[in-house]
Parts: structure tokens; sequence; C-alpha cells
């Protein structure tokens, strides 16, 4: 849960103006109190004008605004800045605030001692406060100590997050990283002639030895230690320290932001620290288990909260412009190739996609091209998530008391916790899946990404505001809320997905039967293993389900027990996944082609026509 | 946004020119504002501080960490040659002697009573940065370089690899559709800037490597033949950096594409002429595009400045930059301005352009860029 409230409330809101000043786009939202809830009014957007020729990234923020004004008939700004509080004659808001990613966001090294244990804590942390994480430095991570300093040295992060030790544990561990910081004499991205800042939260006896070796060189801050003792990870003061140097140091030298901060008394968030609230605190709204994915054109994030575990990880190279030449570097072209129902030649495929990787802002204008870039996005997205469940672990080191109940779920120390079938809600957000031109696509992209099991509410971000709906969540939780349920999400229905099966099965062989009541009628489906099914329940709808897999698959209750539950519409509908988790494609390309064809004509992917055409070749 | 569009690669003439040229950390400027640079002008010098070296003391002399201040020979602040003995510790009444030996020439710049570990630092590294092209000191930047301001012929490619390089311009093709190979490099290209057609080739690259040439401009390259020069793959679009001979720049993309008529026709123009080419590429906040400049260069007759207040008009000449009609140029016929529903079934904005054949077609806007003078 947000771990830090800077500012506190001491009028009623009514209307609030947020913004998100992003890399490229900078976006403007107004929410306003609509009888007796908070909805979405308008938003606007501009061009981010932090490079030069501007210099001042409240010129964009100016121009979103201005937008908005233009659509609202609202005055909202003055010369000094957006007008707060509201003015008796309608003008202004009562509160303004912004998240920022601009000018590559925030950019950190971290070190540790352990690159399992403390180090993966600090990178947990940093992450978690939505920071890029540039390297991570740990005694045992293989490299020699020049080979570290070099690296700490080429490196120009925006400050160094240092932990290693628990409270009166072995110092001498955590000072020899810190030597190795201090020889390296690291200088900041920003604001040449600067101390770089470093936050120390390790072993608190070692402090007057870091103190040593750092005060002179850098900019050093201590905090508690992120693992006090082993069995603890406590990473709210890191964190909290973290967006104190973000406002501090990187916020005061990126161009314009002094401006921007005196505009809002909310203290500016990483953009991606604003999502990861927005995350937790719809996790908390909800009662459900969720994974958020954001996938951008350079970096994918992707979060999850699971009971107390929040995690956030960013894929700085995997994305749909900038670097998705990387994602063809790491999963290889047949990965893509998988995807794509019609024969491409391999050498036009990789020249498609590194002309894409040049001129980043063309969008797809034959299906064709359509089918190969979101084959290519379920690949940058399934990475993205195998990289997210590698740090999204339980505390490593740590012995645990196992109980005869725990025999047959051996989920010890540094295993994820990431439970496909707790999980209930799946978010995704970013063009390929916002922008998707049917929602159908954007829930078989999250579908075959993520494979979801048992039954997952799938959803999409209309317009990308959880930014802006995270930091108001910080200073009202119920307006961010309510806006994130009725405006921001969008539903698209909630996916039945059998695990297994638990032993060899065919293709045809019984999955599923579905008994489903909606408005007082019976809808009874058999779905057998390799297929889908999607079914018409819209938005707003629910149905009562009585689900019953065979007993070679489980939704839930155990291999071939029956599950009742109540099930939710959406836009696309309730989608009966029956191929099976894990699942892969067929290896052989006709049959690939026949099952991809049939799976898309299942859900309605793309036209018929097409699919048709694909089918006879 | 009533302007949306891609602005495009600048191909031009006469343009001003200027360049920042910025030391890593603060330094000492030696120019000052007004004066007359060339490419090889060092403006401006810093010192970085030297390579930091750590060794073991404690462990190479087998002592606790608390104790190895006093075996050392050499104290804090003090300098020391490589080979020379760092510390030393006799036991047995000096019967054994351990010795730890400097690895490098430097300064003990710390030693730790903790870890056991002593720090060295080698001499400073100085680090220069010159002018890059020929011009003249608009500003001076105290401590950090210069801004460079010339007038010149200017070409934006659209990639490439390799850094700065200056050389005379040469064209190795007759038309901007011919793919520049092995045959077309000369032994006497050595120095040159070697510009070809609509693609370059592995094996024109490796032999612009053998005789020396510094840079390379085409249309195109074919994916496997960059990552066989570069002998790595490219994951993401930051580029610049990379230790190899031949400067490439690509002006139209990736696979065999003609290049467009008035870069090849400028390039003409400038054969002979020296030109400053970087070919360093980032694609992202802050885009870097890869870069001829030829200073000094007059156009023979007076060029008209297009006007590009107005964005997209008609008679606006672009290039299409996606398929299905990739690195054809057109024309803006009309701009329809209500969203219109494509192939995809997206709904979006769209104009109508009338290709080289005569064809009209339509195409998303995001989808071309202005052809830029």
């Amino acid at each position: 849960m947000p771990e830090e409230k800077a500012f506190k409330l001491d009028r009623e809101i009514t209307s609030v103006l947020a913004t998100d000043c992003g890399s490229t786009t900078t976006k403007a939202i107004l929410i306003e109190k609509v009888g007796d809830e908070y909805r979405l009014i308008t938003r606007g957007e501009a061009p981010t004008t932090v490079e030069a020729p501007f210099e001042d990234v409240t010129a964009g923020a100016r121009n979103a605004i201005r937008e908005v004004e233009e659509l609202t008939g609202k005055t909202l700004l003055d010369e000094k800045g957006v007008i707060t509080p509201r003015h008796p004659d309608g003008s202004g808001v009562d509160i303004y605030m912004s998240t920022s990613s601009a000018g590559g966001g925030l950019q950190m090294m971290v070190a540790g001692v352990v690159k399992t244990m403390t180090a993966e804590s600090a990178a947990r942390a940093a992450l978690g406060a939505g920071a890029i994480v540039m390297d991570v430095i740990a005694v045992d991570d293989g490299r020699k100590p020049h080979e570290k300093i070099q690296r700490i040295r080429q490196l120009r992060p925006d400050m160094i997050l240092l932990s290693g030790g628990i409270d009166g544990g072995t110092i001498t561990h955590v000072v020899e990283i810190a030597e190795l910081i201090s020889a390296a004499e690291p200088k900041p991205r920003l604001g040449i002639g600067y101390n770089l800042p470093v936050i120390y939260a390790g072993n608190k006896d070692a402090r007057p030895h870091i103190n040593n070796s750092l005060a002179k060189k850098v900019d050093l801050r201590m905090v508690d230690n992120l693992r006090p003792v082993l069995e603890k990870e406590v990473l709210g003061p890191a964190r909290e320290e973290i967006h104190n140097l973000f406002m501090e140091h990187v916020m005061a030298q990126a161009p314009g932001y002094n401006k921007l901060m005196s505009w809002t008394p909310v203290p500016i968030m990483p953009t991606p620290g604003a999502v990861g609230i927005c995350m937790q605190t719809a996790s908390k709204e909800y009662d459900l288990s969720v994974i958020g994915v954001d996938i951008g054109g350079a970096t994918t994030d992707v979060f999850s909260v699971f009971g107390e575990f929040f995690n956030r990880t960013v894929s700085a190279n995997l994305g749909m412009s900038y670097s998705i030449c990387n994602v063809l570097l790491e999963t290889g072209v047949a990965n893509i190739m998988r995807w794509i129902p019609f024969d491409i030649n391999e050498g036009e495929l990789r020249n498609r996609i590194r002309n894409k990787m040049i001129r980043p802002t063309t969008i797809p204008q034959t299906l064709d091209d359509l089918i190969i870039e979101q084959a290519i996005s379920r690949e940058a997205l399934r990475l993205a998530f195998i990289h997210h469940k590698s740090l999204a672990v339980g505390l490593r080191g740590v012995h645990r008391q196992r109980t005869i109940g725990d025999t047959f779920e051996q989920t010890g120390s540094g295993e994820t916790y990431i439970d496909m079938m707790d999980l209930g809600l799946l978010i995704g957000s970013g063009g390929v899946l916002s922008h998707a031109p049917r929602r159908a696509q954007a829930a078989m992209m999250l579908l075959d990404a993520f494979q979801p099991e048992g039954l997952t509410m799938l959803a999409v971000d209309s317009i990308f505001m959880m930014p802006q709906l995270g930091i108001l969540s910080t200073v009202h939780a119920k307006a961010s809320m309510q806006v994130f349920d009725r405006d921001c999400l969008i539903k698209l229905g909630t996916a039945i997905a059998p695990a297994g099966p638990s032993g060899g099965a065919k293709d045809g062989d019984p999955c599923v039967k579905v008994e489903l009541e909606v408005d007082g009628n019976t809808i009874v489906e058999e779905v057998p293993y390799g297929s889908i099914k999607l079914i018409k329940l819209e938005d707003g709808k629910k149905a009562k389900a009585i689900i019953h897999p065979s007993r070679q698959f489980d939704v839930g209750k155990g291999y071939g027990h029956t599950l009742e539950t109540t099930v939710n519409g959406g836009v696309v509908g309730l989608t009966i996944d029956a191929r099976g988790r894990v699942f892969d494609v067929p290896q052989d390309k006709a049959l690939r082609n026949r099952k991809l064809v049939e799976w898309f004509t299942a859900m309605n992917l793309y036209p018929a026509e097409l699919l048709k055409k694909y089918a006879e070749v | 946004m009533a302007h949306a569009y891609t602005p495009g690669l600048k191909v031009t003439e006469r343009a001003v020119i200027r360049k920042t040229r910025r030391l890593p950390l603060l330094g000492e400027v030696l120019v000052e504002k007004g004066a007359a640079v060339s490419p090889d002008t060092i403006v401006a010098r810093t010192d970085i501080p030297g390579n930091p070296q750590t060794v073991n003391v404690a462990n190479s002399l087998g002592v606790e960490p608390e104790d190895i201040a006093d075996f050392m020979k050499v104290k804090t602040g003090g300098s020391i040659k490589k080979g020379e003995i760092l510390a030393e510790y006799r036991s047995f009444f000096g019967l054994f002697k351990h010795t730890v030996t400097s690895p490098v020439d430097g300064v003990v710049e710390m030693v730790s009573t903790v870890t056991g570990q002593v720090t060295l630092r080698e001499p400073p590294i100085p680090i220069q940065v010159d002018a890059y092209i020929d011009g003249i000191v608009e500003e001076v930047l105290p401590k950090e370089g210069v801004i460079v301001k010339t007038e010149g012929a200017f070409i934006q490619g659209i990639f490439g690899v390799g850094g700065e390089t200056q050389g005379v311009i040469r064209v190795a093709v007759e038309g901007p559709d011919d793919v520049l190979d092995e045959a077309q490099v000369k032994p006497d290209d050595k120095g040159k800037i070697i510009i070809g057609g609509s693609l370059v080739t592995a094996a024109a690259i490796k032999k612009a490597a053998e005789v020396g040439a510094l840079g390379i401009v085409a249309g195109g390259i074919i994916d496997s033949d960059l990552i066989e020069y570069l002998g790595h793959d490219i994951g993401v679009a930051i580029t610049g950096h990379e230790d190899i001979p031949v400067t490439v720049i690509i002006t139209e993309g990736f696979g065999r594409m003609r290049m467009a008529h008035r870069t090849f026709e400028l390039l003409k123009r400038l054969q002979g002429f020296r030109a400053s080419i970087n070919g360093a590429t980032q694609i992202r906040a802050g885009v870097m595009r890869p870069e001829i400049i030829v200073p000094g260069y007059q156009p023979q007759e007076d060029t008209k400045e297009q006007d590009l207040s107005q964005g997209l008009v008609p008679g606006t000449p672009l290039r299409i930059i996606r398929e299905p009609y990739f690195g054809q140029l057109a024309e803006v016929v009309d701009l329809p301005p209500e969203l219109q529903v494509i192939e995809t079934e997206a709904r979006v904005r769209i104009l109508r352009a009338k290709l080289a054949d005569g064809t009209i077609v339509t195409v998303p806007r995001a989808n071309v860029e202005i052809i830029e003078a």
C-alpha cells in the first residue's frame, strides 16, 4: 500500500486536474464530482517539452491542459500556472498533481552483498519506487573488482541504492562494495558538477565505515536497513528516500520542473511508481490478486499484487518500437513466426521489424502487418512476464518451517509467489493492447502471453490514466478508485482457463463443461481440449456458473472438481480457453496454422474472410 | 493537435547548423567566442580521474585488515610506481618476508582497515573534445564546452552506425536505384565517403574498410549484412559507439530501398566536398539521427525555403514509411479531417496521396513523412 502521504487534504475536493509528463506525450485528465461520484470529464494531450528547443516541461503541460480547457470551456490556467483552489467563478480546480517519466524517468544502480538476497531486495525497492535499474552490483555477481568499478564508472545513474548485511552482522562485505563505489567516483546523469546521491540501506553497524568511504565523494543518505534480519524485507524507508531524492535531484535538474513543482502541493511522483500505487489500491478495493502490464515503445513494466506482496519489474529493452529489435533478439524469429498464421520470408520479417524500430510512430495499415505486430507483442509480454516472475519471489536464504500440509506444495524460499490460479484481474496497458482495433485481440494477446489459470477478469486501460489515478489515490483514494472502475478500466470479460492436463490428453478430449445462468436462461457449453469458445456476456452482466472440469483439469478446486461461482461479462465476453496450461502452439507448421486460424476464428479476432483465406493456404 | 505530421528528415543545401561540443565532466574550454575552428581543433579538455585498482593487502600478507596500516610502505596520498613494494610484513623475527607490489603507477588513495583493501589511483586520463565541423565558436559554455555554428549543406539519414569522421564525398553509382557493391569501391577511396544508391552490400562495406574509406551513405541495407558487419545484432536503436572502421549511414531504411531522388541529387552536387559525418542514432526521447554536414557549401541557385508551418497540405511531397507502400514517394492529394477505418479496422486520420505512377492511395497520416528541404 502507498507508503507516503506527504500531502493531506484540508478541504473537500470536487475537481482534480492531473498530468503525466511522459517521455513523448504529456497527458492531462480532469476529474470532477458528478452527483455522488467522481468521473473523468475529459482529457487532453500534447508533446512533452523537456527536450530542446523548449526545454521546459511546463510548456507541454500547459498545452495538454489547454486542450482540456478547450474541450470543457473552463479556465484552468493563468500566467502563474494551474489555478488552485477553484475560484467562485468556476475557474481553476481544487487540486492539481503530476507524475513524470520525461527525460528517461528515474535511472538507478543498486548494490548489495549477495546477489540473490540484499542486492535483490535493493532491486525490488528501486523498481517499486518507479526506477529503471541499470545494473545490480553484488560481491558475488561473478565480476572481478576492476570490472565492477569500470561498470560503475560507465553508468551515469540518477542515484545508487546500496544495501548489504543484516543489522548486527558482518560489515566487511558491504564496506567492500562501498569502497568500490568510492573508487569509481560515479557521476550523476543530470547536473554536471553535482554529487551523485547514494542511499545506504544496509547493516546499521557499518554506517561509520560507509561514511568514511563515501561521504566526501557522493551525496550520502542513510536510511533503515532493508533487510534488518534475514527473514524480513523492509522496503518503505528506502523507497521513500528514493522519492525524496527524485524530487530534490532528478526533478530539480530537469528543465522546467521547479516551475511545475510550484504548481502542486503533492510531490511529483515517477510515473511507474504511481501506476504501482494504483494497482495496489485496486487490488485492495476489489480484493483480488492483480497483474498489470504496460507495454510501451521502449520498455515493458509488469506489476503484481498477490496478498501482501507488491512487485514491479521493468524489462528495459522489451518494447514495441525503440526496442522492438531486442524482442526479436531475445526470443528469436521462430518464436514470433509461431503466432503468424501465414507464410512470411524470415528476412522480410526481420527487415520489417527493423523498419518499425527506426520509424517508431508508424502504425500497421494492412491486416498482415497488424497480425505481425500482435505476434511480436505476445513475445514481448511473455518475456517480460518471465522476467517478472524471476524477481517476484519469496525472500531467499530464509529457512521455512514446514508442516505436514506443505509436503505436497513445495513453495520454498526463492520461488515465485505468482500463482496464476489465484490471479483475479489481469490489466493490459500500452498502445498495442489499448488501441487494438478489436478488443478481442487484446484479450487474446493477454491470454497467450500470460496464460492465466482458473477464472481471471481481463481488462485494458482505456487511455492510460493509471499514473494520474495512482498519485490521486495517495490523497483521495475514493475518487481515484471510482474513476478507475468506471472510466479507466475497460473490462474485456472473464476468462475460464482450466489448468492441465495432468496426464496425456489429446486434442479433442473432454476438458470442461460450463453451465451458465444468464437472465433466467441456461446455457451449457462443452469445450474440448485444444479449443477456445467465446460466449457473449455483456459488460456489466453477471452469470451464475457451474464449471465442471474433466478429471485431468483444474479450475481452482482441484483436478476434476466442480466450481460454482459468478462470472462477469465484458466488451469481449466470456472466454473458455481449453487449450490447457501451460500450452504451446504445435511445432508442425501446417497444423499450427490450422490451429491458429481455428482459435482466431473462435475469438472473432480478425475479419472472417481473411481468416478463411489463411485457412485455405 | 492541428498540425500532427511526421516532420521527416532534413535534406537541405543551405542550413544554419549548430553543434554543441560538451565535455563529460567540468574542465577547461580552450577557444574563445568568435574563434574559427576546424574539425580537428581541440575546443575543450579535462582530466577524468584515473582508473582505480584495488589490492587486497590483508589477504596477500595474511594479516588482519585492521592491522594493515602498520605494514604499508607507502601511506595514503603517496605515489608509487608499478612493481614497487606497496606493503611488507615480516614474521618470525624477520626471517620470513611477505610483500605486495603495486600493479600500476599511481597514488595510494585509500587504505581500508575494514576490508583490508587498498585503492590505488592511476594518473588522470586526459579527455578532449574536438570541433567536429568547420565553423565559428558561437557560444562558450563555461567549463563545459562550446557551440560551434556553421552554414552549409545538411542531410539527415534514418539510421547509422559508427561515430564522427570527416572525408571527401565520392558518388560511386549512377543513380539512386543502383546497388553499391564491392566492384564500385575503388582503391583510391581511402579517406573518402562513398555514396551508393538503393543498397549497400556487406561485401562493399568490407572492401571499403580494406581500402581505408571512412564512410558510406546508401538508401538501404539488408538486416543480416549489418549484423555481419558489426559482428553482433542490434537490440535497441542507440548507436554511434561501435568500434568499426567505416561509418555507415542509411537514408531510407532496411531492405533494398531507392534513395530519395532529392537526397541523391544533393549528394551528387556535393561530390568532391569535404563532409563531417556521424552515424550516431538514438530513436527515443531526444531523437538523434545520423548526419552529413558540408560546411561552407554554396548552392549554385537560390533555393526556396519550404513552408512547413501548415504541416501537411495538398501538394506536400512525402515519403510513405510503412507497408504496403513502404519507400514510395508521393504527393498529398487531400486530407479528410474525419477519422477513417483502414484495412486493420483501426479508425485513424488518413490522407490520400498520389504515387509516382499516378495511382491515388489512402495512407494513415502516421505512416508518412514530409520530405523536408
